[in-house]
């Protein structure tokens, strides 16, 4: 692709719903997928014959086999509430953003073939057949979709455009329409264990020279433990973690945790992946496939407690999903809930006081949070409702002394995406990836104009790269997105505490 | 007995099967299909009476509408209560005795039926005021205003101006109840009134209308947020479910 040419959109000082402005984005699509890299996922290399008819039956087996599809696509009244509240129609002002049109581009189809209304009076429900124009307006706005479900907070049915998403890329892998980024991503898990394709040796490697940093820096001896049968907790985090910035921070700051802590923990070389890109594709048998090696893993080493890095929609599929794919997990120690994140298990060592803590480390920076969609509106931390917007704030206000919250509007379960969450975070979509933090980067610099706000911290593999992406396209310095145990990690005070 | 009588009765016949029928189908379909997955939209309640209180200010206060939007929610709140008025006031023509509670809120129930032509007209504004409900807006949604609106209206206009035999209308509905036909009376606007409710009846399982019997199965929305707790596993994760590799 070339140099990609657009505008930056302009911060203004509110965040404006813009008007209408019919296919300013229908030029967006990501690179699609090679058959090479379809086939190690389980379906067609290309586009099949017949896959008209195919992809009908698809949608109609998928909407059987899902309460959610069914209720979703009968219950939309139009009242338009969604429709100001996709930060990529936001961004972008494509009307097929707003997430009722996006999910009218599937249910238009759905009704055609599966409703009464659609069959008998297709134009006065906005029937359609399933054509080529169709498919190709699926593939583009579908893939405009960061399953943030931001959407489905604010309708009044609890529709949510994200399983809609997931749905369509469901229905158009199985004809041999799939998208290259994530579905390249998924066959790396299955063959190597994890997204970036690091085998076992080099992860080994890597981490060696983590070791080597961090006694260089501390003086301390802070193991990144691999394949260590009988430790008591194994970790899986996003790939990532291993050498991205400022990933990697985060990891130091989890091993730093467990050293003071004095808890054995290990990584595994198998499962050394806690992304799962299956559920961006809606894929059943990927989805399991893929979180099942993590189960192996855990028993394989003989670990007690499995703990979960900081990842957005890792920690959906894992706090959500595992226990349904992957459980039931009597072989761990019950008195730890599982998984557990990262930030619940340093939440609760602060709270036991064991931990010590500088918030003084950390004085260079003023400090705000992005909440993570996958985090915010698909899971959940500690004990409580809302405990996933508490923990880890509670963990950055431990490590720093300078806090600002955003505005109210753009945290907690009303928190803007990043704009390259569900699969978009590829440099073929990177129009929609700047156009799409809009909201997001409108809501950062009213904390930066007001309170002098110089580091995000997130708890988001696919936050932290996309954040380190665009933030200079809004003329903020890219390294000013962090992990939250980058913070933690800079805090903690080794050796006070063995 | 006239045919307009008998052109009626069968109507409502037919429409009250179709409405119970195929609502009841369609409740059937929702409770049948599997979810497989636990997809509550977070933070939500961690226990069942958790849920039911959740789904209890869905319907009644319109919650995640209020967050939204507050002109929708304004306009469609109205709506829906005056519509829950006007339609628990019609009780007294079904009814012999009429309830004591019918009879307390009828007077309220007769200036619903504003309530409902103003939340109406409120939403049916929208769709040509707001670029962006205009452009979501299919045919089927201005007819279904339409309708509704045809209905208060004609409903009013009986009221206070072309009263119609409501003695002899309440006849006519007890007669269908008990299967001993009583003439209609024939006055245009009743007769109007009628067939559009039959409409609206008919339309209901096979339209937009599903979101009342939706928002009770909508999983965002009614499943506990306890996947750690309690194994969830339902449809395809109930496959296999039992017999891990590992
Ligand atoms: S808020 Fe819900 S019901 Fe309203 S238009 Fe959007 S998806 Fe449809
Ligand atoms: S899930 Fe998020 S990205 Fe997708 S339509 Fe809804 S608000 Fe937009």
């Amino acid at each position: 692709m070339a140099k990609a040419e657009f505008l930056t959109p302009e911060l203004t000082e509110y965040l404006t719903v813009p008007h209408v402005r019919a296919e300013t984005m229908a030029h967006s699509r990501p690179f699609v997928a090679k058959p090479e890299h379809q086939e190690s996922v389980g379906y067609p290399g290309e586009l099949m014959d017949g896959w008209e008819e195919k992809a009908v039956l698809k949608l109609g087996e998928l909407v059987r086999g899902s309460r959610a599809l069914q209720v979703f696509l009968d219950s939309c009244v139009k009242c338009g509430a969604c429709t100001d509240k996709c930060h990529y129609y936001l961004g972008t002002s494509d009307p097929k953003n707003m997430p009722v049109a996006r999910q009218d581009l599937l249910r238009s189809v759905y009704r055609r073939y599966y409703t009464f209304a659609g069959k008998y009076f297709p134009k006065l429900v906005g029937a359609r057949d399933m054509t080529k124009d169709v498919l190709d307006e699926w593939y583009s706005y579908f893939h405009q979709c960061s399953q943030c479900r931001r959407c489905s907070v604010y309708c009044p049915y609890g529709i949510d455009t994200a399983e809609i998403s997931m749905a369509a890329r469901d229905v158009m892998d199985a004809v041999g329409l799939g998208q290259k980024y994530s579905n390249e991503i998924i066959g790396k898990v299955h063959k190597i264990g994890n997204n970036l394709g690091l085998p076992g040796p080099a992860l080994k490697d890597t981490l060696e020279g983590l070791e080597e940093d961090v006694k260089e820096d501390t003086g301390v001896d802070v193991k990144f433990p691999v394949d260590e049968k009988g430790a008591e907790v194994l970790v899986i985090t996003p790939s990532a973690d291993f050498f991205a910035e400022p990933h990697i921070d985060g990891l130091i700051g989890y091993a730093k945790v467990f050293h003071q802590a004095g808890i054995s923990w290990t990584l595994s070389s198998y499962a050394s992946e806690a992304a799962n890109f299956s559920m961006f594709i809606g894929s059943r048998h990927n989805l399991k496939k893929a979180a099942m090696r993590i189960r192996e893993a855990a028993i394989d080493l003989g670990v007690k407690r499995i703990v979960v890095g900081e990842c957005g929609h890792a920690w959906r599929v894992a706090y959500s999903f595992w226990n349904t794919l992957i459980g039931p997990f009597d072989f761990l120690d019950p008195n730890y809930p599982v998984p557990q994140h990262i930030c619940e298990v340093t939440y609760d060592l602060i709270q036991r006081g064991a931990l010590t803590l500088d918030k003084e480390a950390n004085d260079d920076k003023v400090v705000t949070f992005h909440d993570s969609c996958n985090v915010s509106r698909a899971s959940r931390m500690g004990n409580m409702p809302g405990g996933q917007f508490i923990i880890p704030r509670a963990v950055i206000k431990a490590s720093v002394n300078k806090f600002h919250d955003m505005a109210p509007d753009t945290i907690y379960e009303g928190t803007f995406c990043c704009g390259g969450g569900g699969g978009l975070l590829t440099d073929d979509l990177i129009e929609l990836r700047v156009k799409g933090a809009m909201p997001r980067m409108q809501a950062l610099k009213q904390v930066v104009d007001e309170y002098g706000v110089n580091y995000m911290a997130a708890i988001c593999a696919i936050c932290k790269s996309q954040f380190t992406k665009v933030l200079p396209y809004y003329k903020f310095p890219m390294d000013m997105i962090g992990s939250v145990h980058g913070l933690v990690s800079t805090a903690i005070q080794l050796g006070t505490k063995q | 007995m006239s045919a307009v009588t008998v052109i009626y009765a069968l109507l409502f016949y037919t429409a009250t099967s179709i409405l119970v029928g195929g609502v009841a189908y369609k409740v059937f379909v929702y409770a049948r299909t599997p979810q497989p997955l636990k997809i509550p939209t977070t933070p939500a309640p961690t226990t069942r009476t958790g849920v039911v209180w959740r789904i209890l200010k869905e319907i009644t206060v319109f919650e995640s509408l209020f967050k939204s939007n507050k002109w929708i929610w304004l306009f469609g709140w109205v709506f829906h209560f005056a519509l829950l008025l006007v339609l628990l006031r019609h009780l007294r023509y079904f009814t012999e005795p009429v309830w004591t509670w019918v009879a307390l809120i009828q007077p309220f129930g007769i200036y619903a039926g504003f309530g409902m032509l103003i939340g109406l007209a409120g939403l049916w504004a929208r769709r040509f005021l707001v670029d962006r409900v205009r452009y979501i807006t299919n045919l089927s949604d201005h007819l279904m205003l339409a309708l509704l609106a045809g209905i208060a209206a004609s409903g009013l206009i009986m009221k206070y101006l072309t009263h119609t035999d409501i003695v002899a209308l309440k006849a006519f509905f007890l007669g269908l109840i008990l299967f001993e036909w009583q003439p209609l009376p024939t006055d245009f606007m009743l007769l109007v009134h009628l067939a559009l409710v039959a409409t609206l009846m008919i339309i209901f399982p096979i339209s937009k209308l599903l979101h009342a019997p939706g928002v009770f199965f909508s999983p965002t929305r009614n499943q506990i947020d306890n996947p750690r707790e309690r194994r969830h596993v339902a449809g395809w994760t109930a496959e296999n479910a039992g017999k891990q590799t590992g």
